[in-house]
Parts: C-alpha cells; structure tokens; sequence
C-alpha cells in the first residue's frame, strides 16, 4: 500500500512512518502543508493521513483542495482537538475518518485498514448475504444461522454482527464499535462494550469447536475464520 | 402589564420628577407675569384712587363742603363717560354729586376698599353691569365720599391671564406627561434591545454584538464599550481556548509518545510477567490520558461556545440507547434494572454530549451499587421541563458531600478505592450548564438519586436566537 503521511510533529511522524513501514507500506512523509498538498496532488496514493495543525496550510484546506480536483483517496484525519463538532467539521470537509491525538497505534491501523478496503471495493453493490466460516447471515431475511442452526439475535446483537462481519478479518476497536453500531461519539469509561461482545460469543462461539470472535489484545476484536 | 412596566422603569420616574419640575417652574414664572400684569395694574387702580381722595380731602379742607362738591361736579362733567367714579352723599345717603346715583348696596368691603358692581341700578351709563373698586372716605358730619374706578379692563385683564395660566399649565403637564412617556419608551425600548442582547450572549452565543444607531449618544457609547468588552472577553477566551489546544497538541503528544512506545515495547518483550508489568503502564498511560482528555473537555465545555452544535433530537431514543447499552453490565452484576421512558420527547442540544453525560451517570449508578442492587432510569416530561432521571440503591452520597461532587477531582470518602477520575460528575455539570439545565441530588434511600432538568422553553428560545 502507499501511504501519505502529513504531519509536522517529528516524533509522531517517525512512529507513523516506521510502523507503516514495517507492515510493509511505501510511506511518503511531509512535515509542511503546501508541500504535502503538492505531493497529494502529484502521486497516487492508497490513503493519506493527515494532521489538522500545519505550518503554511491546515489540513482541512489540502483535503479540501483535493477533493476538489476530484481526487477520492481516503483520508483520515488526525487532531489534537476531540471535540465532537471538531470531527463533524473535518468529515465534513471531506475526510472520511477522524482520529484524536492520543491515538493508539493499533487503533490507527485498525481504521486504515477499513479505509484501504473500502478504497479499493468501486461501487459497492447491495450485499444481502454475510458469511464468515459457517457463520451465515442473511441480512434481508435478518436471520443468523451458525452450521445451519439458527441463532436469536437481539437488534443490537445482529447489528455488531453485522459490522464484525462485514470487516471480517479486520481488527475492530471498541471505539469504531461504538461509533458504527451505537452511532454515537463517546468515550465509555468502563469496558460497556466487551459485555456486548461477549453476549454474542456466547451465542455464536459457544457451542462451537471453532471461535471466531476474538479479542485482540490492546486494540479490539476480530471476526476471522482462521484463529 | 406593559404599562405597569413602562412605570416601573427608571427613565420614566425620571420623566415624572422632570415632569413635576418643570411644572413647577413654569407655575413659578407663571406667577411671576400674573403678579407683574394684574399685581400692577391693581396697584395702579388703587394708586389713582388714593391720590384723588388726596385731592379731593385738600379741596376740601381749602374750600370746605361747596368747594368738593363744585369739584366732584367739574371732574364728572369733564369726562362723564369716564372710568372715575364719584359720589358724595349726605348723612342719609342722600346724593350731593357724583355719578352714580346711589350709594352701591352689594359691595363687600375688603381692607378699607369697597368691590362692588356697575350697573343700571347706580345711574351708571353703560348698559351691562362692570366691577367697579372704591375707597370712601367720611367726611366730618356725617357726610360720605365715595372715590373709585370702573376695572372693568383690568379685571378682563386678569381674567385673561389666569385662564392663559390655566391653560398653560395644563398644556405644560400634558406635554410633560407626553414627553416623559416618549422619552422613557424610547430609552426603554434601547434599555431593552441591550438586556435581550446580553441575555443571549449569556446563553452562549458571543458572536451577538449590541446593534449601534449611529446617533453617538451616550447609549450609542454604552453600546459601543459593552460590544469593545465583549470583544476582549472574546479575546481572551480565545487565547484561553488557545492555550488549551496548545496544551492538547504540545502535551498530549508526548504523552502519547510515551504510551505508544510502551505499546511497541509490548510487542518485542518475551518474558509473561514484564509483558503484564508493561501492559500495566500503557493502562496507566491510557487513564492518564483519558483524565487530561476529560479535563480539556470540560474546559472547552465551560467556554460555553457549542450551543451552534445543537439540534434536536429524540432524547427518549438516547434515552433508550443508553439504557440498553448498560443493561448488559448491570445484568452482569445481577442487578435490578428498570427503565421507565416517555416515548417522543424531543430535546434541543448536543446529541453525544448528552449521551456522554447519561452514560456517566448510568456507569456510576452501576458501579456505587453493590450486586442485586435496583437502577432505575425514568424520563418524563410535562409543559415546561423534561426529567431525566438515574436512581439506584447504593452507596450514594451523604448531604454534605453533594455540592463538592461536582467539584474537578473530588470523590466521595467512600469510592475512594473504587476506579475513576473525578471528572465524571463535572463533566456532567459541564453539559448541563450549556443546556442550561439543573442537575438534582437526593437520597433515593438507600442510595441516589440523581435528577436532570432540561427547560423546554429556554432550549426553544435558543433555537429561534
């Protein structure tokens, strides 16, 4: 993948920069707005990360000025300001995910890779049928079914399923969950989330000798047939 | 009611006392003319009346009886349709001369001067009646003068000008009056536009400014010092906001720094126990972020500037989604969970911030409550307020306690050892200020109860300004 990183802070740059790098990414950096602007412009890239505050041109101005050209590249923003309006402004501006300094890096990865993939899925056709191993689900029908059994889902439950499902194989954070599934932008103070996940583990893992529904360590979970 | 408040304002009182000044002065000056016309003219009247008893009582003392009769006589014949009046009669009121023909019988005798009327009765040639004034004076044996002079003129005179006082000090009050009402609706109503104005800017929205009439008054001025006030508090509460993002870009990073190269330290440690001691301190690193997040929110929060973030919305479906988030963990503490929500009550505010702020209070209700506890969480709404409302059957919080709960860093002596910040509660009364709500603690015995009060008419105000 070639990643563009615009940021100007050294320290954050360089942990983007060799992270990327050793998920194998050809990364691109600038520390300068109108430099990164003109790099944007110039080459093609898979997604581009970039940072709101800049010297010579805030971040929101480049994607705005690509976008203008037409250039469709997923973007994520990075700021240090939280704040919810903050977020609404840069999606708004043409960003297609935001993400608040402090970040965790796997957080970051988590979101590019849901960028990258949607970046290269052109014109989306209405999926109607989920599966993942002999996890199946119909999403007209809304029915779950796991080796052909059925399984009672709550809304919400069938709703999680749904988004793990749909980026299976992907990590997925408790904050991406929150956002996707609940639709709202907040930080929970406890783990709300993981009693969720485990909910629904109970009901499509547990009488089951393969797991498909793990915890990931420090970042999130997944939906995968290979565990 | 208008009225009663137009009354009540100060510029109107001032109107009032100006009003009564103004009258009083005019009634003064009034007087003045009143005493310098008719004051004057009378003191004439009397002046000429007097000299001629002076001349009359010399010609008589020089010539006796016959003489001041030859005179009264000579005088009445010089100038018989005069304003003079004579008339000298015996000791039986008998007429010697003069020019009336008898002694005037309706007269009222004031300080040794005598008012009486002409009139057809006393000989007088003209045909309606007139006011006439006299002095009589006896003369040795019984023998009476009478010496005065038709005021006629001078009575109109002053008839005139007393109903020109009337009248104008009629005029005078009702312009007063009129003016006054003028003056104190036209300050009240700039009084007002600058009350509406602050009060809006109060709410949150800064960028009001006071409209200014171009007119350089002193309201103008006010208006224009307010406007250069609001301007530097504008100002400074960027620089304040300023300095916060500052702290947000410049310290929060290598923070974050910190945290992620414990994190890629994660990744390369072999050994189980350093890779719980090094998860332990990203957690740590994590809260510690979390708190500097927290805290930066609130700041922002109380500048009181997202009001343009609000829309409305359907507070009984974040009601419900909140609920039904939580539900699960308070099940895991086989607690009782109950919820009791009106449904289609719509709110003006900021959706996430809500929710946030509901979800605090549901995490804390869980959390202080022990298992098979009871979480109630009702909302209800009449005319004027929604309640939003969060009880359950812990810890709580003793009285005293519940004002300094609010407070940044503050816990309760007895959650001390239970996880948290402390910001959490004030980060909800952060929210609540901006929707300019009222939060509630009570005893929900056992355990508390905590009660959110949103004015439906406040947040449909903010929605038209």
């Amino acid at each position: 993948m070639r990643i563009l990183v615009i940021e100007d802070d050294k320290d954050v740059a360089a942990y983007l920069v060799n992270g990327l790098k050793e998920n194998d990414n050809v990364v691109d950096h600038s520390a300068d707005g109108k430099e990164g602007l003109l790099l944007a412009a110039s080459e093609t890239y898979d997604v581009m990360i970039i940072d709101r505050m800049l010297p010579s041109m805030d971040g929101l101005s480049i994607i705005k000025t690509i976008r203008a050209t037409g250039n469709q590249t997923p973007v994520l923003i990075l700021s240090a300001l939280g704040d919810v309006d903050d977020r609404v402004e840069g999606l708004r501006g043409g960003g297609d995910d935001y993400l608040t300094k402090p970040f965790s890096y796997n957080e970051l990865l988590a979101r590019l890779e849901v960028l990258m993939r949607r970046g290269s899925k052109n014109g989306s056709e209405k999926v109607t049928h989920l599966s993942v191993a002999d996890l199946e689900m119909d999403l007209l029908a809304r029915t779950v079914k796991r080796n052909s059994e059925k399984i009672d889902l709550q809304p919400r439950e069938f709703r999680l399923l749904e988004y793990l499902m749909k980026h299976a194989g992907q990590v997925v954070t408790r904050t991406m969950l929150l956002e996707q599934v609940w639709d709202y932008h907040f930080d929970p103070q406890t783990n709300v989330i993981d009693v969720h996940i485990s909910r629904l583990r109970s009901k499509i893992d547990k009488d089951f000798p393969k797991q498909l529904l793990q915890t990931v360590r420090g970042a999130g979970y997944i939906l995968s047939e290979d565990s | 009611m208008k009225i009663l408040n137009l009354l009540r304002t100060s510029t109107f009182q001032l109107a009032v006392m100006y009003m009564v000044l103004f009258a009083t002065s005019v009634f003064i000056l009034m007087g003045f003319i009143y005493w310098a016309t008719a004051g004057y003219m009378s003191s004439q009247t009397d002046e000429t009346i007097e000299a001629e008893i002076i001349g009359l009582a010399e010609q008589y003392q020089r010539q006796g009886l016959n003489g001041l009769i030859s005179v009264i006589r000579e005088r009445v014949a010089r100038d018989p349709n005069g304003k003079s009046i004579y008339l000298f009669t015996a000791r039986d009121f008998i007429k010697l001369a003069g020019n009336i023909s008898k002694w005037p019988e309706d007269g009222e005798v004031q300080d040794g001067w005598l008012n009486f009327t002409l009139d057809e009765g006393l000989g007088w040639p003209t045909a309606e009646s007139r006011p006439a004034r006299a002095r009589i004076f006896i003369v040795p044996g019984g023998l009476r003068l009478l010496v005065g002079r038709d005021v006629n003129d001078f009575m109109a005179v002053k008839e005139l000008v007393e109903r020109a006082i009337n009248f104008g000090m009629a005029i005078t009050f009702a312009l007063a009056m009129f003016g006054g009402i003028m003056m104190s609706r036209s300050t009240s109503k700039r009084v007002e536009l600058i009350n509406q104005t602050s009060q809006n800017i109060m709410r949150g929205n800064l960028s009001l400014r006071i409209p200014d009439r171009g007119t350089n008054d002193e309201f103008d001025q006010l208006a224009r010092n307010l406007n250069e006030m609001l301007d530097r508090i504008v100002h400074l509460m960027e620089g304040v906001r300023h300095v916060s993002d500052n702290i947000a870009h410049d310290l929060r990073t290598p923070l974050t720094r910190l945290r992620n190269q414990l994190e890629n330290t994660l990744l390369t440690v072999d050994r189980e126990q350093d890779r719980e001691q090094v998860g332990k301190s990203v957690a740590e690193a994590d809260q510690l972020l979390a708190t500097f997040n927290a805290l930066l929110r609130i700041a922002r929060l109380e500048v009181g500037d997202k009001v343009s973030n609000f829309k409305t919305f359907d507070l009984s479906g974040l009601a419900q989604d909140a609920a039904e988030l939580y539900e699960a963990l308070a099940e895991d503490k086989q607690q009782k969970f109950s919820i009791m929500i009106e449904p289609d009550v719509a709110i003006m505010g900021d959706r996430d911030l809500l929710f946030q702020t509901l979800c605090n209070l549901i995490d804390n209700a869980i959390k202080y409550t022990p298992e098979d506890g009871e979480i109630d969480i009702s909302l209800t709404s009449n005319q004027n307020e929604t309640f939003l409302s969060v009880a359950d059957s812990g810890i709580g919080i003793p009285e005293e306690e519940r004002e300094r709960v609010f407070q940044r860093f503050y816990r309760v002596a007895k959650s001390r050892s239970l996880p948290g910040n402390g910001l959490g509660l004030s980060l909800v009364l952060a929210v609540m200020d901006l929707h300019q709500g009222k939060i509630t603690l009570t005893d929900n015995e056992p355990g508390l109860r905590i009660e959110l009060q949103f004015p439906k008419q406040a947040m449909a105000l903010e929605q038209k300004s």
